[in-house]
């Protein structure tokens, strides 16, 4: 006798993915994403006016290739090949073009990461913001943007790997405060096995970097917090004043 | 007809043209429409369409065939005697038959082929005695089931009534499926022989059954009230379960969502969304919504985002004028875990700083009302319970709140004193209803005056989830 279906209420949901995760823990990967643009001068070609390049950096300028495994730009249309892999640190391209567009940047993490690939997006700046004298080729527009991986929960084994990876910042949910990891050079991930590292402390255009620190961010924010708190300490004195006098109106009115 | 061409002018001749080119058989007929009589149709009809063929040829050959066969035979009905093999009884029965040339049909009544029945399993006292001995169920109860049975062909809901004592419908079932298959096997020579067999291959389950007939019965009775919440839980639910399966606090975070959800508009669902004081960014405070990876800003303005619908898309934007007023960026540039919590703080802070604009500006409206008419009836502050206008939409001025640094409430500055009458204390039943939603943020706002108003006066009422006793062990004042 086919047993029917008792309805939504009763249906039973696939619970997901037999990963081992390692709760509580919240892995956060400060990263920095942007454009860099040169301006080539008066003689270079209509088409060709600006050389830019568009890349995913860690904020700490360590190697990313331990989380990430390939990063897909995807560029206007009017580039031939618009989607642009590139798998190996660091990840950036390089291209030449005389228009801003946004550029669609997708993170793809590796196997044992268990993620679907993060999707970015950058707007590519080619023109100065003031539109002041001539551009100068030697000093270029550069648009960053600061941002991190949060990773809830990694799978065991990603953890486990990332242990020794000094960019990473590891938070428990329980614990009070964040557990920095060891700096440790000796690991041996295929990334590292390579000759170049992929770090961008080196950079060509390195000297470029903008820096985001969050030090300015949190003292704004702390002014802010006292204002307000003053305010409500202020707001709350004087709803007692007039919660007062309310009462003193009324009882000598009834009286 | 014709007479009609020849006022509007056109000739006999002239319209036979395109639509008459695909009846062959016609066309040549046109022109002469008055002098010759077509076959088939009548010289009148025919002038009536107007000497024009229809479009649609008859059907003529068809027609002309089934009459010459009729022509050439003699068709008659007889009155005659028939016998159905359906028929168990030797009742005779007459019928018109139609005889062809006087030979009339042979062959079996034609219906008798529609006479199925259902193959009922029977047993033989031995085997009853051997495979079939129940305690619910004496011999003679199982025998007039195993009859009505074949009687009606399976149908249990006619059996059901005609069964002394009466028995439920999952009963007899099972009764009769069980015995059948026990039958079956016992007979079977091997297992596998009658491995196939639909009675041995699906068992009858009578507990699901009654269970699935009952939660049927109960869906088909629920009012539409009931739907719309179980359906908002059940969405919930499948939130939660789908997305984070293996963690064990967003299981609490399930049954707490499931049940108060199910309470007749319970405020206290998303619990922890806007937890306000001390917000920090993590999953468990999220609720079912974290993805396993995202970058931290996606995760702000997704937190953010959900407490709108507690608070309201016009207190949201209130809040980001204040932050900005404060010289604090809207989206932080530099959004590390640090930054993030301090945000939220500050707009949580933010928020309940507004909220307190508003009770001082009420506040102030309820002194002068009262000066000017000291045994006005002050009515109730006019919050809607629903949540999305939980702060109230009361645009008053109040000078006091206008002396505090970056004043939000920009709306008329013309100090106006003319307000509605209000019933007794405002703020009790704006507390109540704002208690509902979190009780943490009661004693931020309001005074201990206040608070102590609510907890004796009207505590008691809303004590469902235990608030009251928190705070009944504080004695703020006595009235």
């Amino acid at each position: 006798m086919p047993q029917a279906v008792v309805g939504k209420k009763y249906g039973i949901k696939q619970m997901e993915n037999a990963i081992k995760r390692v709760k509580d823990i919240e892995i956060s990967v400060p990263i920095v994403y942007g454009t860099i643009s040169f301006w080539l001068g008066k003689k270079a070609d209509e088409l060709h006016s600006h050389k830019w390049t568009v890349y995913v950096r860690s904020a700490a300028n360590e190697d990313l290739c331990v989380v990430i495994k390939k990063v897909v730009f995807q560029l206007h249309p009017s580039f031939n090949n618009p989607t642009r892999v590139v798998e190996a640190a660091p990840f950036e391209l390089n291209e030449s073009g005389w228009g801003e567009f946004e550029i669609g940047i997708t993170v793809f993490f590796h196997g044992d990461v268990g993620e679907k690939p993060l999707e970015l997006f950058h707007h590519l700046k080619l023109y100065p913001v003031d539109e002041s004298g001539p551009q100068s080729t030697k000093k270029p527009v550069v648009m960053e943007a600061y941002d991190e991986i949060v990773f809830n929960e990694p799978p065991e084994a990603f953890f486990a790997r990332l242990r020794n990876y000094p960019a990473a910042v590891v938070s428990s949910h329980t614990a009070s405060g964040t557990v920095h990891l060891s700096a440790d050079a000796a690991v041996s991930t295929e990334c590292m096995n390579e000759k170049r590292s992929g770090d961008t402390k080196d950079h060509p255009l390195g000297q470029w970097f903008l820096k985001h620190s969050e030090a300015d961010e949190l003292s704004s924010i702390a002014a802010a917090r006292q204002q307000v708190q003053s305010q409500i300490m202020k707001l709350k004195q004087d709803l007692d004043v007039l919660e007062t006098e309310v009462l003193q109106l009324k009882s000598s009115a009834r009286a | 007809m014709a007479d009609a061409k020849e006022i509007l002018g056109l000739s006999k001749g002239s319209l036979p043209g395109g639509p008459l080119a695909a009846v062959d058989k016609r066309t040549s007929r046109a022109p002469k429409e008055a002098s010759k009589k077509p076959e088939g149709v009548s010289r009148e009809v025919y002038a009536l369409t107007g000497g024009l063929p229809p479009v649609i040829p008859t059907v003529e050959q068809a027609a002309s065939k089934r009459r010459n066969v009729l022509q050439s035979q003699k068709v008659s009905w007889q009155w005659l005697p028939f016998t159905s093999s359906a028929r168990t009884d030797n009742l005779q029965l007459y019928h018109w038959v139609r005889a062809v040339d006087e030979v009339a049909p042979t062959g079996d009544y034609s219906f008798a082929k529609y006479n199925k029945s259902v193959e009922i399993v029977r047993y033989t006292n031995e085997e009853y005695n051997k495979h079939l001995l129940d305690m619910n169920w004496t011999r003679q109860e199982t025998d007039q089931l195993f009859d009505l049975c074949e009687q009606f062909d399976l149908r249990f809901i006619i059996i059901a009534d005609r069964i002394t004592p009466p028995r439920s419908v999952e009963e007899l079932k099972n009764r009769y499926y069980s015995a059948a298959k026990t039958i079956i096997l016992a007979r079977a020579a091997m297992p596998e022989d009658v491995a196939d067999h639909t009675l041995v291959k699906d068992t009858y389950n009578m507990q699901h059954e009654v269970e699935r007939k009952r939660s049927l019965g109960f869906m088909l009775s629920q009012s539409r009230q009931q739907e719309r919440e179980d359906a908002e839980a059940e969405d919930e639910t499948e939130l939660a379960t789908t997305v984070l399966a293996s963690s064990a606090s967003m299981v609490d975070q399930i049954d707490k969502s499931s049940q108060t959800t199910t309470r007749a508009s319970s405020p206290l669902s998303l619990p922890n969304t806007v937890a306000i004081g001390g917000l920090v960014v993590t999953a468990g405070g999220n609720g079912p919504h974290v993805p396993q990876v995202c970058l931290r800003s996606a995760l702000l303005t997704q937190m953010i985002h959900s407490t709108v619908t507690s608070i309201g898309a016009r207190t949201i934007k209130r809040v980001d004028q204040a932050l900005e007023n404060l010289g604090v960026h809207v989206k932080p540039k530099v959004p590390t875990q640090a930054v993030c919590a301090q945000h939220m703080e500050l707009r949580n802070e933010v928020l309940i700083s507004l909220n307190l604009q508003k009770q001082v500006q009420w506040k102030e409206t309820e002194v002068s009302v009262l000066h000017d008419n000291p045994y006005a009836d002050i009515p109730p502050t006019p919050t809607t319970p629903k949540r999305a206008q939980r702060g109230s939409d009361h645009e008053r001025v109040s000078i006091r709140a206008a002396t505090l640094g970056p004043d939000v409430d920009t709306g008329e500055r013309s100090g106006k004193r003319e307000h509605k009458r209000k019933a007794n204390d405002p703020p009790i039943l704006e507390l109540t209803y704002i208690g509902m939603n979190n009780f943490q943020l009661i004693c931020a706002i309001f005074s201990p005056i206040g608070l102590a108003q609510f907890c004796i006066q009207l505590a008691p009422k809303f004590d469902k989830a235990g608030f009251f006793q928190q705070y009944s062990s504080r004695k703020y004042w006595q009235p």
